[in-house]
């Protein structure tokens, strides 16, 4: 905290006391030593430096160990040129799904009082606190050989397990509580005036939607969208159980990068791991620029 | 336009908001629901907009029962105290939504909307303020272009909820000179929601006094302020010096005491006394119905504010001219000029 000066004139004396006494005050307010605050911030920035930046370059590094040809040769191996396609098609898939999910539970939970709502908000939270595995095995238990739709699946000829719609359901599933998540709170704080307001004006309940609804949460929702799809390219635990890993066809890139990696294939496997790391990268740009955003708007509500 | 509301019943869970209310507003009135927060002013005006459902009872603007339509069909003005205006559109958009959201086939062409939001950007005057945003505007600015944007649509009827209830004191005060002028100069069928009696007094032709979800009197500003027809009424407009009295035989109590005062048609058993704080003259000790010791007097303009207690116990406040000063410590008689008796 700093104290505002006013300068009206030229500099004088009595403002030079003024800033010699304002910049001890600031002192004075960080009471801790010099000494403990340098060893805070050395700890904080060490311990990042081993267990965050370490591992990225780490990640590059291996990547590019046998120079630029060996990883462009790496990445362009049918079997990763499927995982990328693969773990594209399952990441736009649940992100569309989600997408849906995530604004009609957002809207019925902030615009309507319904029995059971704090129930559903709990449900919401239920991808983030089970483990994935469970997440996957759930599948495997619906739609297995064995399991409860299995015999009408196979009746019906229909393949889910080890195959894409199984990977986008159960990416899907362990992605479903990002868009909700982003927009409830947002929704919430907005209210329903904006929307009644439009309606008593005569708009209908789409061009309400569109018009009001849909631009005054855009930042939000384009927030969910991107932690959304960051966690769907990424996710291994439920994808892994129920892909059965058939190589160049239900294998998604961190699969994919796990059996490369059990071949000793260090820069084929690292080569797809620095392009994770590329999205993990651009995710976390995005996402502070879409959180000055989501600030901005906040700011402009409480003028 | 007219509004009639009927028997009008809404509940919220066990809390009954809106309990047997029955009004009439005809056309071009300017009507002020006044009460108390809870009072079902606010659940009475969005039923009648269409933003909320009554458990029984009915509507009719202009004669046509408005149940059966949805908000968006009532054609009805509607301008929140938090103003709700589109915070992504700027203020010509806001203004234009109505015209633009439309059913093509009356949806005017983009030429005849240009002017028909500059016209009434000009008749609230804030013309100059059509390319910015809600968030620039201050709080007074903000409600006019919700008016504004109420006004686009032809509303037959205007309904403001708490219009000025988020503004300052000075602006209120410029605001509802400027409303009850714009509702002389559109003469469009209005009723606002008020918890400022001041306000209701001031901007009305009609005010409707709320308490607990029914209608406690229904009159012109002089009928309710000059003949309350509740204690209810008497204490909330105004301020009254109230005193539980006992009535019997024709004779009024303070206590055990006998107050100099005729009961008038006043019901036997337990009441309520009430006078206005200005219509207690003061004159020398034993001169009136009471007797009292000034404990603290503050003066404000033109009057002086005294706190007196009575001799039977009760300490009240009164307002006096300040031609006679009062001091703390004098004994004095009280004369009410004027006052009423409520049973209760």
């Amino acid at each position: 905290m700093t104290m505002q000066i006013v300068h009206s004139g030229p500099v004088t004396s009595s403002d030079e006391k003024t800033r010699a006494r304002d910049a001890l005050a600031r002192d004075n307010l960080r009471t801790e030593p010099k000494a403990v605050r340098i060893a805070v911030i050395t700890i904080a920035i060490a311990f990042l430096t081993v267990f965050v930046v370490l591992p990225l370059v780490v990640v590059f590094a291996h990547a590019f160990s046998k120079g630029i040809a060996a990883y462009l040769a790496a990445l362009a191996e049918p079997e990763a040129m499927a995982a990328i396609r693969l773990t594209l098609l399952v990441a736009a898939i649940s992100v569309g799904l989600n997408l849906v999910f995530g604004l009609v539970a957002a809207w019925a939970i902030a615009k309507f009082d319904f029995p059971g709502k704090t129930f559903l908000i709990t449900l919401i939270d239920l991808p983030f606190s089970v483990s994935p595995v469970i997440s996957g095995l759930v599948f495997v238990l619906l739609f297995g050989a064995q399991g409860y739709f299995g015999s009408w699946l196979r009746d019906h000829d229909i393949q889910i397990l080890f195959a894409v719609p199984g990977i986008a359901l159960a990416t899907t599933f362990v992605t479903f509580p990002f868009v909700a998540r982003a927009l409830i709170p947002l929704m919430l704080e907005q209210g329903t005036q904006e929307e009644e307001a439009a309606i008593s004006l005569g708009a209908s309940g789409l061009q309400t939607f569109f018009r009001v609804t849909l631009p005054n949460i855009k930042w939000g929702v384009l927030y969910g969208v991107l932690l959304c799809n960051a966690r769907a390219m990424g996710e291994f635990g439920a994808v892994s159980v129920v892909s059965g890993h058939i190589r160049g066809e239900t294998n998604t890139m961190p699969l994919l990068v796990e059996i490369l990696y059990n071949e000793y294939q260090f820069v084929a496997a690292f080569a797809i791991a620095s392009l994770l790391a590329m999205l993990a990268l651009i995710t976390l740009i995005a996402k502070t620029v879409l959180e000055h955003h989501l600030d901005e708007g906040q700011d402009a509500r409480d003028h | 336009m007219t509004i009639e509301v009927k028997n009008l019943v809404k509940t919220f869970g066990s809390f009954k908001a809106l309990d047997g209310v029955d009004l009439k507003v005809d056309s071009g009135e300017l009507v002020a629901l006044l009460g108390p927060s809870g009072s079902g002013k606010t659940t009475l005006l969005r039923i009648i907009a269409g933003l909320d459902w009554p458990d029984g009872g009915d509507v009719l603007i202009n004669g046509e029962d408005a149940l059966a339509q949805g908000a968006r069909e009532r054609h009805v003005g509607f301008v929140f105290q938090h103003y709700a205006l589109f915070r992504h559109m700027s203020v010509f958009e806001n203004v234009a939504f109505g015209l633009r959201v439309q059913p093509r086939a009356v949806r005017k062409d983009e030429a005849t909307i240009r002017a028909r939001v500059k016209e009434l950007l000009d008749l609230v005057q804030l013309d100059w303020l059509s390319d910015r945003y809600p968030s620039q505007l201050s709080g007074g600015q903000r409600q006019r272009i919700a008016l504004a944007r109420a006004l686009a649509i032809e509303p037959r009827i205007l309904l403001l909820d708490e219009p000025f209830g988020a503004l300052d004191a000075k602006v209120r005060k410029e605001l509802r000179r400027w409303l009850r002028s714009l509702h002389h100069e559109i003469n469009v069928t209005s009723i606002f929601v008020t918890h400022d009696q001041e306000e209701a007094l001031e901007v009305a032709n009609r005010v409707v006094v709320m308490d607990k979800g029914r209608i406690e009197q229904i009159g012109s500003p002089d009928d309710v302020y000059e003949t309350p027809a509740s204690a209810f009424v008497h204490g909330f407009i105004g301020e009254s010096v109230e005193l539980p009295v006992q009535v019997e035989g024709g004779v009024v109590r303070l206590g055990d005491r006998p107050l100099a005062l005729a009961a008038g048609g006043a019901a036997p058993g337990a009441s309520k006394l009430f006078v206005r704080r200005h219509d207690m003259l003061v004159g020398p000790p034993g001169s009136g119905a009471f007797e009292g010791a000034v404990q603290h007097v503050r003066n404000f303009g033109p009057v002086q504010r005294a706190e007196i207690a009575l001799s039977g116990g009760k300490t009240i406040e009164i307002d006096a001219p300040r031609d006679k000063e009062l001091r703390v410590g004098d004994t004095i008689g009280l004369q009410p000029r004027r006052y009423r008796i409520f049973a209760g």
